[in-house]
Order: C-alpha cells, then sequence, then structure tokens
C-alpha cells in the first residue's frame, strides 16, 4: 500500500527562483534564507520518495479568471512549466503518475470533495520553486508529482477548515492506494504579505510564528480562523498559507517535527520551512 | 442588483479581490493574461493603444493602464499578480509596485518590509526548536 512518508511546507517566492538562477544563494541577503533549507533537503533525500505531492496554487498560468477551480489535481503523464509573462526559462518537465492521480480523484469525489480534474496542467513558480528550492535540480527530478492546486487567487476561497478537511481525505486516499508508493506532501505558498494597495509591504512576524507552531502541533487553531482574519492579519497573499493545511491533515495528528525554519523578510514576504514525519 | 459586504471589506488600504472585483476587471486581467505571450507583450510596448483595443477596457482602465497607476489598476479590479505579468518584463518589480502604492522610494518600501520583520531571529530563540545556522 502506498505510504506518506511526512510533509513539507515552503514559501513559493518567484525571487527564490531568480536567486538560484542567478547563483546569489550564499549572497548575504540570501544565505541565512537558503541554507536554513539545508536540513529538509537532506530529510526529503533521505526519504526517497516515489511521489511528490505538490499543493500549490496557480497565478494566472494554467488557470484564467474564466474558469477558476477551487480544489484541482493534475492526472496526466506530464506538466510542464512555461513562461508567466516574465520571460524567463521553464526549468524541466516533470513526470506524472495517472493511476495513481486518478486514484485519488476517485477518492476524493467517493469522499464528498468534488475535486476538478486535469489533464492537461502547466505548472507555474508556485509549484516549481519549492521543488528547486528542495530538490536541487532543475530537471531530471528522479520523482513523479502530483499537482495539487488551490484557489487562493480569488475569492471566495475555500476556508482554512476547508483545506484541513479535504487534506485529511487526501490522507485516507493516499494510503488506500494498493502499489507501494512512498509520498511526501508539499505545503507551499505564503507566509504573511500584502503586495497590493497601500498596505502592501506587510509582514506580521508574529503571525507567521503563531501559526507555525499551530501547523505543527494544533492545526485546528489555525484552520479555525476566517479568511477575513488572516487576510487582517497575513495579508492579502499571505492567505496562500491555508494550503499548508491540506499537508497537514494528510499527516498523522501527532506527526512528528524534524526541522522548523523561518526568515523574513525574503523579497516581500515572511519565509517559513517545515518537516514533519509520519511516525 | 446588490453586492454582498464582507468582513474584509474595511481593511485599509487593502482591495480583495473577488468576485465584484474580478466580474468589473475580466477584460483588463485577460489583457494582462494574455502577456504570458511574448509575442503579445511586445505587440503591447510597440502600440499600446492598438493592443488596448483588443480589450473591451473602460476608459479609467485604460487611463491608469497609460499612466502606469498602479494603484488605479488595483483599485479598479486588476490582479496583482495579473498586473506583474505587465510591470516584471518592463524592469518593474513588485517592490517597485509596491513603493508607487505608497508614494515612496523603493528603497524606503525595502526599508519598511526590514523593519516590519524586525528582530524575528530573538522572537524565534524565544519559542525555540527554530533553525539559527
Amino acid at each position: 500500500m502506498a505510504k506518506i512518508i511526512g510533509g513539507i511546507t515552503s514559501s513559493h517566492i518567484p525571487a527564490v527562483g531568480n536567486a538560484i538562477t542567478q547563483g546569489l544563494t550564499q549572497e548575504p541577503y540570501w544565505k541565512r534564507f537558503f541554507d536554513g533549507y539545508q536540513p529538509a533537503v537532506k530529510w526529503l533525500e533521505e526519504a526517497k520518495p516515489d511521489v511528490i505531492i505538490v499543493v500549490y496554487n496557480d497565478h494566472g498560468l494554467n488557470f484564467f479568471l474564466d474558469k477558476i477551480p477551487t480544489f484541482a489535481i493534475g492526472c496526466a503523464d506530464k506538466y510542464i512549466n512555461a513562461d508567466e509573462g516574465w520571460g524567463l526559462n521553464a526549468v524541466g518537465d516533470f513526470e506524472g503518475d495517472q493511476a495513481f492521480s486518478w486514484h485519488l480523484a476517485e477518492s476524493l469525489v467517493e469522499q464528498e470533495f468534488d475535486i476538478c480534474t486535469c489533464q492537461e496542467m502547466k505548472v507555474d513558480h508556485g509549484f516549481v520553486n519549492p521543488m528547486r528550492v528542495l530538490l536541487e535540480k532543475e530537471k531530471d527530478w528522479g520523482v513523479k508529482v502530483v499537482p495539487f492546486a488551490v484557489n487562493t487567487v480569488q475569492h471566495p476561497v475555500p476556508s482554512g477548515k476547508r483545506c484541513l478537511k479535504i487534506g485529511e481525505a487526501l490522507g485516507k486516499a493516499i494510503e488506500s492506494y494498493p502499489e507501494d508508493l512512498r509520498v511526501v506532501i508539499f505545503g507551499t505558498g505564503g507566509m504573511s504579505h500584502q503586495l497590493q494597495g497601500e498596505r502592501a509591504g506587510l509582514i506580521n512576524v508574529d503571525f507567521d510564528i503563531e501559526t507555525m507552531e499551530s501547523v505543527i502541533s494544533e492545526p485546528e487553531k489555525f484552520a479555525s480562523l476566517s479568511n477575513a482574519e488572516i487576510i487582517e492579519q497575513a495579508g492579502t497573499e499571505g492567505i496562500e498559507t491555508i494550503m499548508w493545511l491540506v499537508m497537514r491533515g494528510a499527516l498523522q495528528p501527532d506527526a512528528k517535527l524534524i526541522h522548523k525554519h523561518y526568515h523574513a523578510p525574503i523579497s516581500n514576504t515572511g519565509a517559513g520551512v517545515l518537516v514533519l514525519e509520519n511516525q | 442588483m446588490v453586492w454582498k459586504t464582507h468582513d474584509y471589506d474595511n481593511i485599509p488600504g487593502t482591495y480583495v479581490f473577488d468576485g465584484k472585483q474580478s466580474s468589473q476587471s475580466y477584460e483588463l486581467n485577460k489583457l494582462f493574461y494574455s502577456l504570458n505571450e511574448a509575442g503579445n507583450r511586445e505587440a503591447l510596448w510597440n502600440d499600446p493603444e492598438a493592443y488596448m483595443a483588443n480589450f473591451n477596457l473602460s476608459d479609467e482602465q485604460r487611463d491608469a493602464l497609460r499612466n502606469n497607476n498602479f494603484l488605479e489598476v488595483v483599485k479598479k479590479g486588476g490582479n496583482i499578480y495579473y498586473l506583474a505579468k505587465m510591470a516584471i518584463p518592463r524592469g518593474i518589480s513588485v517592490q517597485h509596485v509596491g513603493a508607487q502604492f505608497q508614494d515612496i522610494t523603493v528603497d524606503d518600501f525595502r526599508q519598511k518590509l526590514e523593519d516590519n520583520a524586525e528582530g524575528f531571529v530573538e522572537k524565534l530563540n524565544k519559542v525555540g526548536g527554530y533553525w539559527n545556522g
């Protein structure tokens, strides 16, 4: 049977991808941020996952505002990265696992989570940057992936509570898959940042730390906040942090904390990393 | 027609991108989305008026684009991630946009970010268990 080894949270800030491309990771601005990923990189290498499920939001590459699914899962054998409008080179293609993806979709719908299935799906920086920083690769990833997209861009956005619940259902779906797959889940996005309006530049370190502590040991607490409360504390784009709860819901309630790391600001954002391992 | 109010409506300096914002700016965001194609970016730079004419924009939206008035773009429903597709290829980072929202320099905006995060290592130490090199 498939087994969830653990989960990692990571911000997916575009500037992180640029820093990797430009070889700046050991420059003073970036060093502490990137060095703090190393325990997560090492854990992931030792976890040897067959599949990584990446929970992320699309920023207008794959989905336009004509059709926005609240939750969507990739069911393709290949996912490509492409130009998001910034003229950057795409990273190497990602290999999918169709039978596993379709099983997850089937199980989620059986559990009353009516998810959108995607047989073609471009993946943007929200998906790509956590893969780049955690696998330290740009292509030939050596692991299959399942993109799991959450709408955090156009409200109504699902609540944190809903994200935690779909995560629990995702956990059951993974563990009912008959093949002996080793699965790791990334919960990406956040933490506090606001890019728009006169309040742009907001960073809320206290709220970010509280959120990290809650996700580790008491996810219901963070999940009990309304989206308006999260936006007020963490900023309009800080709402992305609800995606961490999808990962957390899929793991055991008593999953063991392996690593926690926080740095701010990185670009406009408070950046958090957690590694949690199932017992 | 009555737009429902929300708890997030009155957060100062904040324009939550919801159905009300998105529906009034659909064509504007469609223009931004089209900039994922390099050829469309070039067409916009070469002849902004002709390119804008491909989309059903309001006069205010066209003016905001002509003047690079990013705050007005956001107020008129331009989504910040979509707006970035127009700004970034021209060397205008999201931090430049953030500075313009507040009418400050980009250096002052960066300083503000640093100030907002000041003392985070001490806060992490107080909670305990965080990586610190």
